[in-house]
């Protein structure tokens, strides 16, 4: 079976990586399987921003997934950045195996409003889902709804669907196919 | 049509390029990457970019003279420069040199989105614009293509039944028949209507001013060639190419047009990039093509290629019942342009007018209706306001011996001298013949003589 690895880079709250693993596989059938918490990737830490860059972390992913993964997502509740950004969501390998995501800018509180944990795990859930799309070759989408349309506020990711529109969902099926 | 958008990001420092490349390829971008100016103008000469990504601060050539040189490359790209620090002056330096806004590293994901995503927008928009002047210029057009006549309406109906289509039309016709008329009226009829149409006058221009015309060129790829051009195929992109007076191109502008109604591709004069090209062809002559295939001065393949919908436009003498409509046509029209109350054209200068040859065709009538609408002083016009030369107007005043004897002399010139055969023609005997010629004085022309 197909082995995609969640791997928590410093504390992530529990109930998001079980939400994750429960829904996950509602749009990218697979076994989940939750690694060990990680310590917080310090490498990636850069001082002036207060930031770690998505980038490094990414590399650091790439150079420890084991054979047996088929994908490792990186899941965590820093505050991510490529350098060129201010910060991102997540970041994955464009047609790659790693992907990381971030809960950090998905929380309410960020913006002013009282937390909202469920608002939270969808909106995980669908940066996670984006993330993985990348990872299967996938670039941005016109549909509005699919989740692998542009997202660069909350607020466009609210308006998005945690599913793949049709041509996404046969793109990325007809790639897991072929990767079996 | 929906290309993806050609991004161009110059900076020196790789982690800035890598990161953008890959943010803008998720994004849909077909991205170009350079780490100087020397490398971006090289990039910009091989591929088409439609917005750069430009670094203010770079060793040796810095971003503001680099949008410059970019802008003389390629006067269409959008250019936006990456500063490190916000400040006025850079802003306003920037804007000033022609960049089409400024943005701040590091970047605001949702912001440079919105800056990119806006200012393809506003392109599109400004092409869109021309466009569509262009398009009700070519309706405005087409609309003078007056007529009630057979020949016309069967015309009108080949415009509608072709124009729809994707096919090549070749349009035949003496010279002032209206021929880029016809090309504005199948273009107006098509799909491709709100994209551009196209003119290019064939027969006006060298063989290598041809050639440039039509495939475009790269900057220096002659003397003179400062700056890259795209050609007509290039320029009418999605829409429409009228090649006028086909039949004065060279066999070898031929043979590369051939291949260029083939494939859709070009390759600019001076490169070695080929582009894909979306136009449809319509091209005119007044030349006889075939007769030319045979001489060997035009390609059959090329003949066949362009005459897949073939509209012939008759001379105006062949359809005379139309000139009234074309005369009223053309007074309502000038009337307008010189705001002169003229209404209308006189009965008896209509009369005139329908009995004219018009060798120059409608333009030729269109011509004669506005030289005579500058000099007309009446509500109408009247046959002193044309200058026309009508059939038999030089024989008004001659004396009817006058008039035979120039016919039997014409007579006697078509049978070679020979009078036994003119006289036939003439039904008049032999002798009479001969006394009419010794009358007039005519002398056989004999080898002694000479």
């Amino acid at each position: 079976m197909r082995r995609i690895q969640l791997m928590p880079l410093g504390e992530v709250p529990a109930q998001l990586l079980a939400h994750l693993c429960k829904q996950l596989p509602k749009e990218l059938p697979a076994y989940y399987e939750i690694l060990p918490v990680q310590p917080p990737p310090l490498y990636a830490f850069n001082a002036d921003r207060q930031q770690y860059s998505s980038t490094e972390i990414l590399a650091r992913l790439a150079a420890s997934i084991t054979p047996t993964a088929w994908r490792v997502l990186g899941v965590s509740c820093l505050d991510l950045y490529i350098p060129i950004l201010t910060f991102v969501f997540g970041e994955a390998q464009l047609d790659g195996r790693c992907a990381v995501v971030s809960a950090n800018r998905l929380r309410q509180e960020v913006y002013g409003y009282p937390p909202d944990r469920q608002l939270l795990g969808d909106r995980l859930l669908k940066e996670a889902v984006h993330e993985l799309g990348h990872t299967f070759g996938l670039t941005h989408c016109s549909e509005g709804t699919c989740v692998m349309a542009s997202s660069h506020a909350v607020e466009w990711i609210d308006l998005k669907s945690s599913r793949f529109c049709a041509s996404c969902r046969a793109r990325t099926l007809d790639l897991a196919e072929q990767a079996i | 049509m929906d290309k993806k958008p050609s991004l161009l990001i110059v900076d020196d420092e790789l982690i800035v390029r890598d990161s953008l490349s890959k943010w803008f390829r998720e994004e849909n971008y077909e991205v170009h990457a350079a780490d100087s100016a020397a490398s971006a103008l090289a990039l910009l000469a091989e591929h088409h970019c439609d917005i750069a990504l430009v670094d203010i601060k770079m060793p040796g050539t810095d971003g503001i003279e680099l949008q410059s040189r970019m802008k003389a490359v390629d006067p269409e790209l959008i250019v936006i420069i990456m500063t490190g620090y916000a400040s006025v002056e850079t802003a306003v330096t920037a804007l000033k040199n022609g960049a089409y806004d400024y943005v701040t590293k590091p970047f605001d994901p949702d912001d440079i989105a919105h800056t990119l995503k806006n200012a393809l927008a506003h392109k599109s928009a400004e092409r869109e614009n021309v466009r569509l002047r262009e398009t009700v210029a070519a309706v405005a057009k087409s609309q003078e293509l007056v007529g009630q006549s057979a020949a016309m309406r069967h015309v009108l109906e080949a415009i509608e039944t072709v124009g729809p289509t994707e096919a090549t039309v070749l349009i035949t016709g003496e010279s002032g028949t209206g021929k880029e008329l016809v090309a504005r009226a199948v273009h107006a009829a098509s799909p491709r209507r709100f994209n551009p149409f196209v003119v290019l006058h064939c027969g006006a221009l060298s063989e290598n001013l041809l050639e440039s015309e039509l495939f475009g060129h790269e900057k220096g790829a002659f003397t003179g060639a400062q700056y890259r051009k795209k050609g007509s195929f290039e320029v009418a992109e999605g829409g429409s190419v009228f090649l006028d007076e086909i039949g004065d191109i060279s066999l070898k502008t031929q043979t590369d047009l051939l291949r260029v109604l083939q494939e859709h591709e070009i390759t600019r004069v001076g490169s070695t990039h080929p582009l894909h090209v979306d136009f449809r062809c319509i091209a005119a002559t007044n030349r006889n093509l075939e007769a030319l295939i045979e001489e060997g001065k035009f390609r059959c393949d090329l003949y066949y290629r362009l005459n897949v919908f073939q509209i012939h436009l008759p001379p105006l003498r062949e359809r005379r019942e139309d000139i009234p409509l074309l005369a009223d046509h053309f007074v309502h029209k000038f009337a307008a342009s010189m705001n002169k109350p003229i209404l209308r054209v006189s009965p008896e200068a209509m009369a005139q007018l329908v009995r004219c040859p018009w060798p120059g065709n409608v333009r030729e009538l269109e011509n004669a209706v506005e030289r005579a609408m500058v000099v007309a002083h009446e509500p109408e016009l009247r046959p002193e306001d044309f200058s026309l030369k009508l059939p038999g107007s030089e024989h008004a005043a001659r004396t009817l011996e006058d008039a035979e004897r120039e016919h039997i002399l014409e007579v006697l010139e078509e049978c070679r001298g020979n009078q036994t055969l003119a006289a036939e023609v003439l039904d008049i005997d032999r002798v009479t013949l001969h006394n009419k010629l010794k009358k007039y004085g005519w002398k056989k022309v004999t080898a002694d003589s000479l």
